[in-house]
């Protein structure tokens, strides 16, 4: 080769080597996403969307927090993992509290007594003795027994960036008064709690304690600890080391549900002190980035952009894994751990996955031990069998993956906003009859059978009323079908035809969608969110079924901001919302609807302005009842009501589809609790055998891309050459001379 | 240069001024106060106490940019805008909505950016020179022809489409490195060699094209053809003489782009699951954080100033005959 050529030379020398280095490191499972260390260890593998806002037990609502903060910090009760309907169990309770009924004058009432005469109820809490705190540096102390970390300052903080950076650590154990401190937090007024305005409501003294709080806190500078020690809340008494007493106004059973939450689990006084020194928060160390709990697991790694990392609580106080469990679960194998030590898993890496093919590749690969079903690769992993159930495609099958399923306690709807002079006939409009049957006209024109089928694949039943299944008061089969909207043949529910739909337009006054009286067509006015309901696909379907009846659909896209303003301003027409439950109970959907939740008149969450009188007299008799078949009724009454005067179109109710690989054990879908970590089981051998069978690397390829560069680069190389050696005079002169 | 700089520098204070109101003004037209907190508290259950409450503590219960109930300087400087604004031009970003000091996240994300921008830029100003230095080459040949065929078809193809279409044959079917992920120190480079590759070969194209008429350009003065008379082989024509006086143009347009490739690439880190600062101010948006939105657009500003300034004295260093004044 000519000198000339050196620089190509040595550039196909280094990228060979390059090659060469590559495929040398090439072993099995080069695509392993994880250090060479945590191989073949204990540890659940899973990724989150959704960067957690507040990991503080006070703030944090939302179901991508709740999946850290649930397995972290323990409320006095929990629900049974696996029992179907949701059942309260103890968690660090003793047992599930009874409330006592007090009347205005301080007697004690039966349990029996009605709501009317109760002026309080009070529960008390008694927590079992000997439950420790997670390692922490805030419960560190000297020889002396005193804090180690309790006056913290920029030079001793110096080097310190996380909290594991501390040298030491300590624990103490869990008390009645770490229960109280968080009640009391729930008033703190720069940590905006968002049930404080819903339990300043029901405990006796929180709006007391808030308002007194927010009036010291103007006085103190903003980074100032506040010792909520200090302040007396009169419906929280402590009665000794390990019991607690709170006192509601009048009968709130819900309560129970709330006692289940973090909202109501404990945090320690170090904790909050030790995060509010100086210094702290600059360094990201709060409690709402590091939670501080008695739980399974305690969060060992806190990076939300990219992987977060929860760890066993060498602490944690023990529980053992339920022998009772919902029908067929003994079959399913859910009840083969009873009685075994949790939790199972000793670690659980969280990694953050924004997008859904990256998540479903490595899912594919046994990277993660388990998926949901996006709508790209939901023909890949699901079929539909010919009597229209789900099975899993035989790809999945023959990689021994398992399909979960489960309705979401979600329920999905359109709604009417009732204050509309049109829709709600209010006012000077239409009148309330007109308007009924124009809603309900809607209710049958809009097909959900059909929109979960084109727009779900099929993942969600159509709504029949607010009411999930598992919640009490959902009836299955003819029993809970909307007699409104459907007809009940051959053993199923069928939508009615859409002529009935046109007969109620025309006895509303729009015969074939136009004013009986003017002759001006009839337009209906949907606000919604863009990329929501506001894909363009599913507004094209939803304005075919409002044509169906000659109804023009006007759809108003706005942004998020925009549409909540209008909400609760009561400046829509329809709107699509959604809700998902807090708690297992009718109440917690039933209040969606009731009379004093109206988002005009009381800036709550019945965004429909729907007032019914008999709807709230019920409402407000069902919610303080227990599960008896009176409650029953009465629900069974208010669902009639409400087909009846069809404030919504009960949209649908979501189901979950989940894929588990077949070495992840007693994965049981939940949708109310989240503290389900501890309950699963992989088999670390069958995981790793499997991941290296999948994952053997293909080298070809590489060197096909190698051969087809060399075959590319010799006739380059030629044609090189011959430039190189041609003469001015070209070849027959050179030829001639030679 | 001296005086030319610090004049740049002055001039860019204005220009930075301009940008934050500007940033503030679309910010606020789009979301008010209200919003933010309302964001911030979560949907479910808000009252409108708790809405004032935040806005109270955060300081968004004040006028945007004018406070007629102060007196004298506090007219102005009673406001959202100065109170958010006005540290900015001190370094001092603050803390998002929700707590957390911006400088620290800047500083953890701007790694990782960097290590997937910094090899895809060099590599792929290199690997792009030597594609176009190798077309000059065979020029007006069939080899050529084909190539530039292929840098159309190349840089006519989505970026989305090579990253998906990498991540199935390489990490899926071939299953040669991670499909995503990222891990601090040398241990990321498993998780960099295919963004880097896909961003290098989805580069190719339009640079490669845009380095070859650069290339030709210069192929045709007269040095080169002194070069050649002298008799110097083509390669050494091409990489000695044709390389180094076509690098001004080629340097002057990459060098705007160095400060900028801290902000990251929001695409590349989403599908690789690379934690940088590439999704970070679209995150921002979407959680309606102010405090973020404007420290990025602060940022951004400051380095686009800064790659301009950079660009300016590149001339210079590459070019004796430019001075500045």
């Amino acid at each position: 080769m000519s000198k000339s050529s050196r620089p190509f030379r040595g550039f196909f020398r280094s990228l060979l080597l390059c090659l060469l280095v590559f495929v040398a490191a090439c072993g099995s499972e080069r695509n392993d996403p994880y250090p060479l260390s945590e191989r073949d260890q204990n540890i659940l593998y899973s990724a989150f969307v959704g960067r957690p806002k507040h990991l503080d037990p006070v703030q944090s609502y939302v179901e991508d927090e709740s999946v850290f903060t649930a397995q972290i910090y323990e409320p006095p009760l929990q629900y049974h993992y696996l029992k179907r309907p949701y059942d309260l169990i103890p968690g660090t309770a003793v047992s599930v509290p009874k409330p006592e009924y007090y009347d205005a004058s301080g007697l004690r009432l039966p349990d029996d007594a009605p709501s009317g005469r109760i002026a309080s109820s009070v529960y008390e809490v008694r927590i079992r003795p000997g439950i420790l705190y997670q390692p922490h540096p805030a419960f560190a102390v000297d020889a002396d027994g005193r804090l180690v970390y309790d006056a913290l300052d920029e030079k001793k903080l110096a080097g310190i960036d996380a909290i594991a950076d501390f040298e030491r650590t300590g624990s103490r154990e869990l008390t009645a008064d770490d229960y109280i401190y968080q009640i009391k937090r729930l008033a703190h007024p720069r940590l905006h709690s968002p049930i404080f305005g819903l339990m300043a409501g029901h405990i006796v003294g929180l709006k007391e304690l808030g308002e007194s709080l927010q009036r010291d806190a103007k006085t103190l500078p903003a980074n100032v600890w506040i010792d909520l020690d200090a302040y007396p809340l009169e419906g929280v008494t402590r009665v000794d080391r390990y019991t607690w007493r709170v006192k509601l106004r009048g009968r709130y059973p819900q309560f129970l549900y709330w006692l289940a939450m973090p909202f109501f689990a404990p945090v320690p006084r170090e904790a909050d002190k030790f995060y509010s020194q100086p210094g702290m928060a600059e360094r990201n160390l709060t409690l709402d980035w590091y939670p501080v709990g008695t739980g399974p697991y305690m969060l060992t790694e806190n990076d939300p952009n990219r992987r977060m990392t929860l760890e066993r609580n060498p602490n944690f106080h023990g529980e053992t894994y339920p022998c009772e469990g919902a029908d067929g679960d003994a079959e399913a194998g859910f009840l083969a751990d009873c009685g075994r030590a949790l939790p199972f898993i000793d670690k659980a890496v969280f990694t953050r996955e924004r997008e859904g093919i990256p998540y479903w590749n490595k899912f594919l690969q046994g990277y993660y031990d388990a998926s949901g079903i996006s709508s790209d690769s939901f023909d890949q992993a699901v079929r539909l069998n010919v009597g229209g159930d789900v099975q899993l495609s035989d790809e999945m099958e023959a990689r021994g993956i398992r399909l979960l399923t489960s309705v979401d306690a979600s329920t999905f709807y359109m709604g009417f906003n009732l204050a509309d002079p049109l829709v709600g006939g209010s006012g000077a409009g239409v009148g309330a009859e007109r308007a009924r049957k124009l809603r309900q006209a809607v209710s049958i024109a809009i097909d959900q059978e059909e929109f979960i089928s084109i727009f779900m694949n099929g993942r969600g039943i159509p709504a029949m009323t607010p009411l999930p299944p598992g919640i009490f008061g959902f009836h299955e089969g003819e029993e809970g079908i909307n007699r409104v909207v459907y007809d009940w043949s051959s053993g199923h529910a069928r939508r009615k035809p859409i002529e009935e739909a046109r007969r109620l337009l025309a006895e509303a006054g729009w015969p074939s969608g136009r004013d009986a009286k003017t002759g001006e067509p009839l337009v209906l006015n949907l606000d919604t969110t863009v990329g929501g309901m506001g894909d363009k696909s599913r507004l094209d379907w939803l304005t075919r079924c409002f044509a169906r009846i000659n109804v023009q659909l006007v759809v108003r896209s706005t942004d998020f901001n925009r549409f909540q303003d209008k909400l609760n301003k009561g400046s829509v027409q329809l709107f699509y919302l959604g809700w998902n439950a807090d708690y297992p109970d009718p109440e917690n959907f039933f209040f969606l609807l009731s009379g004093n939740e109206g988002v005009l008149l009381r800036g709550g969450e019945n965004k429909s302005n729907y007032a019914n009188a008999e709807f709230d007299r019920l409402f407000a008799t069902m919610k303080d009842m227990d599960n008896t078949p009176e409650r029953l009724k009465i629900i069974d009454r208010m669902n009639r009501i409400l087909q009846n005067d069809a404030p919504w179109v009960f949209g649908f109710h979501p189901k979950t589809y989940t894929l588990a690989h077949a070495w992840l054990h007693n994965r049981k879908p939940n949708n109310v609790a989240n503290n389900t970590l501890k309950y699963q089981r992989i088999d670390v051998a069958q995981r790793a055998e499997r991941r290296r069978e999948w994952n053997i690397p293909v080298v070809w390829p590489l060197a096909l891309v190698g051969i087809a560069f060399a075959a590319a680069l010799y006739p380059a190389m030629i044609v090189y050459r011959r430039r190189e050696r041609a003469t001015a005079c070209g070849d027959a002169e050179r030829n001639r001379s030679a | 240069m001296f005086a030319y700089l610090v004049r740049r520098l002055l001039y860019a204070i204005p220009i930075l001024i301009g940008v934050n109101i500007i940033t503030f003004t679309l910010f606020f037209v789009v979301n008010t106060p209200d919003d933010m907190a309302r964001m911030q508290l979560g949907i479910r259950r808000v009252t409108q106490e708790a809405i004032d409450k935040w806005k109270i503590e955060r300081g968004y219960d004040k006028p945007l940019f004018m406070n007629r109930q102060a007196s004298g300087a506090g007219v102005l400087t009673d406001t959202i805008f100065f109170t958010k604004s006005a540290r900015l031009f001190v370094g001092d970003f603050g803390r998002a909505e929700d707590g957390r000091d911006i400088s620290k996240e800047i500083a953890s994300r701007m790694g990782p950016s960097l290590a997937v921008a910094v090899p895809t830029f060099l590599l792929g100003i290199f690997v792009a020179v030597i594609f176009a230095l190798v077309l000059v080459f065979f020029r007006a040949s069939r080899l050529d022809f084909w190539g530039v065929v292929l840098c159309v078809a190349m840089m006519s193809i989505s970026g989305l489409f090579y990253i998906i279409g990498g991540q199935y044959l390489v990490s899926r079917l071939w299953r040669l490195v991670p499909i995503s992920g990222y891990a601090a120190g040398l241990d990321a480079w498993k998780f960099l060699v295919l963004p880097v590759v896909i961003g290098v070969v989805s580069g190719i194209g339009a640079s490669t094209r845009l380095y070859r008429a650069f290339f030709l350009e210069e192929i045709g003065k007269d040095y080169v053809r002194t070069a050649r008379a002298k008799g110097l082989s083509e390669a050494v024509v091409l990489f000695r003489h044709v390389l180094k006086n076509a690098l001004i143009p080629i340097l002057t347009g990459v060098v705007v782009v160095i400060p900028l490739l801290f902000m990251g690439s929001l695409l590349t880190e989403s599908f690789f699951g690379i934690p940088g600062l590439g999704s970070y101010t679209i995150d921002a948006i979407r959680a309606q954080d102010f405090s973020i939105v404007r420290a990025m657009v602060f940022i951004g500003s400051v380095l686009y100033i800064v790659g301009l300034v950079l660009t300016d004295i590149s001339y210079v260093l590459v070019d004796p005959r430019i001075r500045l004044e």
